[in-house]
């Protein structure tokens, strides 16, 4: 095995020298019915090659990872656009993020338990907490946590030990997996959790923005509560009113957690400097879509709240010559020492992730995150102005980032499934989640790497000409896309 | 100012700051002769934040082929941000040697072991970066159709295969973030599972050798935590066991080989025990690199367990993380999995079930990290059976080489035959017998990072007092632990000899010892510009 650096002859010295007659009496301890006598039954040994083979197929779509099937039927593959985020937003990576973290010095290091020898990593977290604090107006951030989902539900945990209160009022417009998390974590924490709506079509006079009820939130909110939990931009792509819901939460002594699930925002977007926390998901900054993981949650607060934040901290010392260096910090928080009496389970935090998106950031930088956000914003317009005049109408009122809900003619099913007979995949069906909206809502999203071209091609494909036979719109969409590359 | 100029200051045996050439500082700092390491010259550099100029990019975005748009009317003034504060503006050449700098400052299993007890430091294999970023992963989105996913799917179907056989468990989830996730979902899934029977019981049986996350894990799932002491080998004291084991008790949490190294070799009693009171057995998988191709928990009574990908699976700890922690569990609990699980559907494709009624929910969004998944599988891949047999067997040997070149220099508390880790304590060099003041786990922790060396597991399991904790893993070769045997010996020698040496080490590194008390006093968790700098 190419892994394991030993000869033969290196065992067997070694065994003598130890004086053990065999490597099976070193597992006597295992009591011999349970020993493995066979081989267990996975997959033989692969070459390098045959890995890369083999994964090769799985990326072409091949259920099997069967590399002769690929060979057969090479036409499997990738999609040519799409228009889904939702929570995992495809934004272009730098090419030297993945050729710094994967220095094995980076890659290959464990937890910095013993700073002498981590101050890479160490100044590195340092440096990733500043750049979080700078974005969320925040005074306090951590070094990461799992990601977004988990993320939101420790922010509301640490709310609840911070105002000794049980009660989190949650805007219904937070990630609906955020909120899934939530309620799987907090069970059996006796801590309940009171959703609050969006202004929703066919609420009558008022205008539909997409924003949450601030009546209905109002009402929600009782001395009992401990934080309002509110996302924006929010799951629809609307950027809610945060010093109005701060107001409300505030008036009754709620702390205010904001989840920011699109970290792009941050460049155009004013950051939610009346949250007493901010959760958020970092996966935008340098971070693959990659199936859904890993990314990078990180909280950000404000300082008083220092001895309740969860997850690993870095902070600044000396060493004994009197210089600069960074060391883990205030672990005494966590379950190293507390054991039952731990406010958080967590151990790991995402270190590597971090990394690329404190690279991420550096790349672009003062001036490149406000100008990555406008060109977001720019293509997002473009694309709602496309689907709008393709007959799409706009289904919420409230400024959006690069998102947006779009009511259309046709079913999400049978509009994506026409989109992905040309390699399209449409808008995000909102009906899993948001059934009252109907069949015919679907939630789109562009970003700087959408082109013109694809906008168009989707757009094309949207319009349905009334008693319409044959659609020319087959026809624009091949010529938009030949004539685009 | 940290920046240090080419011959730096020194506080000499009387206090006097002396300057001193490299050389002679370098024969003062040892007693005996590190093989592994030599002085190495890195570069000083600043903070991200103190490089930075303005004007300076290090970034270029494309043309914009749609029309620009006035972010003023399209938010108003009230939305729109105005400025990003500190945030830094350097050319691409400056970022690569910041980060690169910064690197060269870091130790690595690419540089040499890690004997960290528990943890599982093992070689990360390089194609395992490769194909998790071929574009079709890389790329897929958490919510494309199922007809695109076919390829991811396989992955997390053909993954669970695997861990199912090696565990010989009956079904999984991977949605679990991280080891410490995984133990929670674990517990949820035995809460849900007591109450489909009737009660959710009050109390998770955890033995005093446990990691502080089992604990920690079990409060935030509404469960007391019950103690079990160890016997005098350092396992479960069966007796005790009989005793503890009642009506109330949810499940035991049980870390099998222990966290000193040894296989239970009574667990099936234990299973019958708790099994006999309607208690499961949960045990935690952070050992797993112990018994890989050589037992299986599902056939010697386990329920329900969590595995650590980035331990066992060859995932790179990264500094701290991402891991991943699957949890595999018996029939009984499958109903109870987080949603959604893998479902191969009739045409043989295969679909995400979300259908799942008695599901305790989820436990992270989408299906977990599933970069992780791809990396873990290919080292199974790499390995196959015979090569996961054979990491095992190599895992073990290493430490029990350890173990018998180390008995006698240091006190080892537990006599019980090791597996793939070795628990050694500081009572010889700490106590010493002309009742001068000793030296401690922690303190020749650091020393050996003078020798080339990261530190063994300090001051665990708490069972332990002064433990070191040294798990080789299977990556290391002979050549290897005999430089850890010999920096060991040379260090129990100064600890002998000169052991203010040893308590003020490490003294080979780019900082000393840093000061942990004067950063939790008063903290200080961002810069906060040039004044503060």
């Amino acid at each position: 095995m190419r892994y394991l650096p030993k000869s033969s002859a290196d065992r067997e010295a070694m065994l003598a020298e130890i004086g053990q007659p065999s490597i099976e009496a070193l597992f006597e301890s295992i009591p011999a019915e349970y020993r493995l006598t066979g081989d267990l039954r996975i997959p033989r040994q692969h070459s390098e090659s045959e890995i890369l083979d083999r994964f090769r197929a799985f990326g072409a779509n091949l259920a099997s990872g069967d590399a002769e099937e690929l060979a057969a039927q090479p036409a499997a593959g990738q999609p040519v656009a799409s228009f889904l985020g939702a929570g995992a937003y495809r934004h272009y990576r730098p090419a030297i993020i993945d050729s710094l973290v994967q220095r094995g010095e980076f890659l290959t290091s464990y937890t910095p338990y013993q700073p002498e020898i981590a101050q890479g990593t160490l100044q590195a977290m340092f440096e990733f907490q500043t750049m979080i604090c700078e974005l969320t107006g925040m005074e306090i951030a951590n070094a990461s946590m799992y990601d977004g989902s988990t993320g939101a539900t420790e922010s509301v945990l640490m709310a609840c030990r911070v105002t000794g209160r049980q009660g989190a009022v949650v805007a219904r417009t937070v990630h609906p997996e955020y909120r899934e998390v939530l309620s799987t974590l907090t069970r059996h924490q006796e801590i309940s959790i009171t959703e609050v709506d969006y202004i929703a079509p066919g609420a009558d006079q008022r205008d539909q923005t997409g924003r949450i009820d601030l009546a209905a939130l109002d009402a929600a909110v009782t001395n009992e509560t401990a934080c309002v939990l509110l996302q924006s931009p929010n799951f629809f792509g609307v950027i809610e009113d945060v010093a109005a819901v701060a107001e409300i939460a505030h008036r009754k002594g709620a702390l205010l957690i904001v989840s920011i699930a699109e970290a792009v925002s941050l460049g155009i977007v004013r950051a939610p400097v009346e949250a007493d926390i901010i959760s958020m998901e970092a996966q935008s900054f340098g971070v693959a879509v990659g199936y859904g993981g890993p990314y990078c949650g990180v909280i950000a607060s404000k300082e008083q709240f220092l001895r309740q934040m969860p997850g690993r901290l870095v902070g600044e010392t000396r060493d004994a010559d009197g210089r600069r260096g960074y060391v883990l910090t205030l672990s005494t928080r966590e379950q190293h020492i507390r054991r039952e009496k731990a406010t958080s389970n967590i151990c790991t935090n995402q270190a590597l992730v971090a990394m690329m998106v404190t690279i991420f950031l550096t790349v672009y930088g003062k001036q490149g995150l406000r100008e990555l956000a406008e060109q977001n914003l720019a293509k997002a317009a473009y694309l709602e102005a496309a689907l709008r005049s393709a007959g799409g109408k706009r289904l919420f009122t409230a400024p959006h980032f690069h998102e947006f809900a779009l009511t259309t003619a046709e079913s999400a099913e049978e509009l994506n499934a026409r989109l992905l007979e040309q390699r399209i995949v449409g808008g995000l069906d909102l009906a899993r989640w948001y059934p009252e909206l109907g069949a015919n809502v679907t939630l789109w999203c562009a970003t700087e790497l959408t082109t013109r071209a694809q906008m168009d091609a989707a757009a094309a494909l949207l319009y349905v000409p009334a008693g319409a036979g044959a659609r020319e719109s087959d026809v624009t969409f091949q010529q938009t896309l030949t004539g685009a590359r | 100012m940290s920046r240090q100029g080419p011959s730096e200051k020194i506080r000499g045996s009387a206090g006097q700051r002396v300057k001193r050439s490299r050389e002679v500082r370098m024969a003062e700092k040892f007693v005996g002769t590190p093989k592994k390491a030599t002085t190495h010259v890195n570069q000083n550099e600043n903070l991200i934040f103190e490089e930075s100029s303005p004007g300076k990019k290090g970034y270029r975005l494309a043309q914009l082929d749609v029309p620009a748009v006035d972010a003023s009317a399209l938010l108003g003034d009230a939305l729109r941000r105005d400025g990003l504060g500190m945030m830094p503006e350097l050319s691409e050449i400056e970022i690569v040697r910041h980060f690169t700098r910064l690197s060269t400052w870091n130790y690595a299993i690419d540089l040499g072991m890690y004997p960290l007890g528990s943890c599982t430091m093992k070689y990360n294999p390089r194609i395992n970066e490769a194909v998790a970023r071929l574009e079709g992963l890389a790329e897929a989105h958490p919510y494309q159709p199922e007809s695109l996913s076919q390829g991811a799917l396989g992955i997390m179907k053909l993954l669970s295969d695997c861990l199912l056989e090696i565990t010989g468990m009956d079904a999984i989830t991977l949605q679990p973030a991280a080891g410490a996730q995984g133990e929670l979902t674990g517990l949820l899934l035995v809460r849900a599972y007591q109450e489909s029977k009737g009660r959710a019981r009050k109390k998770i049986l955890i033995p005093d050798s446990a990691h502080g996350t089992n604990p920690a894990s079990a409060a935030i799932c509404g469960y007391q935590v019950a103690n079990l002491r160890s016997n005098a080998l350092g396992m479960v004291d069966l007796a005790e066991l009989e005793r503890m084991v009642d009506e109330d008790v949810a499940a035991m949490m049980l870390t099998n080989p222990s966290t000193i190294g040894v296989f239970e070799s009574e667990i099936h009693k234990i299973a019958d025990i708790l099994h006999a009171k309607g208690a499961l057995l949960y045990m935690d998988g952070a050992n797993m690199n112990a018994l890989v191709g050589k037992t299986r928990p599902g056939d010697f009574g386990v329920d329900v367990m969590h595995l650590n990908l980035h331990k066992t699976f060859s995932t790179p700890h990264g500094g701290g993380g991402p891991g991943s922690g699957p949890v595999a569990c018996k029939k009984i609990l499958e109903p109870f999995l987080p949603q959604p699980t893998i479902r191969t559907n009739p045409d043989g494709s295969l679909g995400l079930e979300y259908n799942r009624p008695q599901s305790i929910g989820r436990v992270r969004a989408w299906y977990g990290n599933f970069g992780m998944f791809v990396r873990a599988l290919a080292y199974i891949l790499a390995n196959g059976p015979d090569g996961l047999r054979q990491t095992t067997e190599d895992a073990v040997l290493n430490a029990n080489y350890i173990r018998a070149k180390l008995e006698g220099v240091f006190d080892l508390p537990y006599k019980s035959p090791s597996l793939h880790e070795v628990v050694f304590s500081d009572r010889l060099q700490s106590q010493r017998k002309d009742g001068q003041p000793g030296v401690k786990t922690g303190d020749m922790g650091k020393r050996l990072i003078d020798y080339g060396f990261h530190a063994y597991t300090v001051s665990f399991p708490l069972v332990v007092p002064g433990a070191m904790m040294i798990e080789p893993t299977e990556s290391e070769s002979r050549d290897e632990l005999d430089l850890l045997i010999d920096a060991l010996r040379q260090i129990a020698r100064e600890a002998e000899e000169n052991p203010e040496l040893v308590r003020t080490a490490p003294h080979t590194t780019r900082l000393q010892r840093l000061d942990e008390t004067m950063a939790a006093r008063k903290p200080v968790l961002r810069w906060k510009g040039p004044a503060a700098g």
